[in-house]
């Protein structure tokens, strides 16, 4: 089978260059396609999975209807400017779940009195309208933004790396092997993640989001991160980290007024 | 005029949420970056700093209101 791209007769055999270009399309589209399915993961297993999945549907069908209405035209999409959207949105629904996390671990979100709790019905009532239909709006949009966006980067890795060295469909065979390799850790991590207690997961979905937010929204203003992708592993955990001394301060310096604690870990 | 108000007020919640200020925050931070990135300034450090703030701006606000209501 000829995995190259051009004429048939101009094309090497698996070569050592062919060989580098799988394992780098390999590689950088795994490195997107987990940030993609962090975000489905943290929202299947806080908001139902329904939502998160038919979000992943939507994104990957609005992605293969915008790879084949643009083609190679799609390097014209201004991808900094979704990431400035995609990022923005994502900091604002990350920064409202870690505060009510932060709060519930600290004990100070169920707080009884005629304030708090109609705040909460209003809450109930928020929530209530977002899920009418049997969709959660809330979910399927993170997921939705989320694979679109990362799914876009992907298919530019494949159309770059792939048109630079003449092998398009070896770059889409590197990207389906990262796919599957994904999917598989997805499908492994989804039972385990189930019995993590809700407040925990709200607390690291928050970071998640949060972090991620950060990361694409200052992409897409502009900045260029130290390490590209690396500063990734360095933003989550500040995330937790700060988050979690907040918790801690709080609890020191704040009169428990809630009927229970939970915890974040 | 209903729907439209209703259609409104289910964005503003959906988006904004219950603290415009973090909304906010995050748009000014944003734009801030922005404008430092055209400017040639290395401005990684500005969203994750003011997040950082931000979170603890809302979160310690909460606190302080809770602990004034809870003072005799």
């Amino acid at each position: 089978m000829d995995l190259t791209y051009g004429p048939a007769t101009d094309a090497p055999p698996m070569t050592a260059n062919a060989v580098l270009l799988f394992v780098a399309v390999f590689l950088a589209s795994t490195v997107e396609m987990v940030e993609a399915a962090t975000i489905v993961v943290a929202v299947g297993v806080t908001r139902g999975w329904r939502s998160a999945l038919i979000g992943v549907g939507a994104g990957l069908l609005a992605l293969a209807v915008v790879v084949a209405a643009l083609g190679p035209a799609l390097t014209a999409i201004p991808l900094n400017a979704l990431r400035l959207a995609v990022g923005g949105l994502l900091l604002v629904f990350g920064l409202g779940w870690l505060r009510k996390a932060i709060l519930r671990a600290a004990g100070l979100k169920a707080l009884h009195n005629e304030t708090e709790t109609f705040r909460e019905q209003r809450e109930l009532a928020r929530e209530a309208r977002v899920v009418a239909g049997g969709l959660d709006t809330y979910g399927f949009t993170v997921s939705f933004k989320g694979v679109l966006l990362e799914g876009l980067e992907v298919v530019f890795i494949v159309i770059t790396f792939g048109s630079n060295q003449g092998g398009i469909l070896l770059a889409s065979l590197g990207a389906v092997a990262a796919a599957v390799l994904v999917l598989g850790a997805v499908l492994v991590l989804r039972a385990p993640l189930s019995r993590v207690p809700e407040n925990t997961l709200k607390f690291v979905v928050g970071s998640l989001l949060t972090s991620f937010g950060t990361f694409w929204g200052a992409e897409g203003a502009g900045v260029s991160w130290p390490g590209s992708d690396v500063a990734l592993a360095v933003i989550i955990p500040t995330t937790l980290l700060i988050s979690a001394l907040m918790v801690a301060v709080l609890r020191r310096t704040t009169p428990v007024r809630a009927t229970t604690r939970v915890g974040v870990a | 005029m209903r729907y439209i108000r209703s259609f409104a007020l289910f964005w503003w919640d959906f988006i904004v949420g219950d603290d415009y200020r973090v909304a906010l925050s995050v748009v000014v931070l944003l734009s801030a970056t922005a404008v430092l990135s055209r400017a040639g300034v290395a401005a990684w450090w500005l969203v994750p700093a003011g997040v950082a703030v931000t979170l603890a701006v809302s979160v310690f606000s909460v606190a302080r209101r809770s602990g004034q209501r809870s003072s005799p």
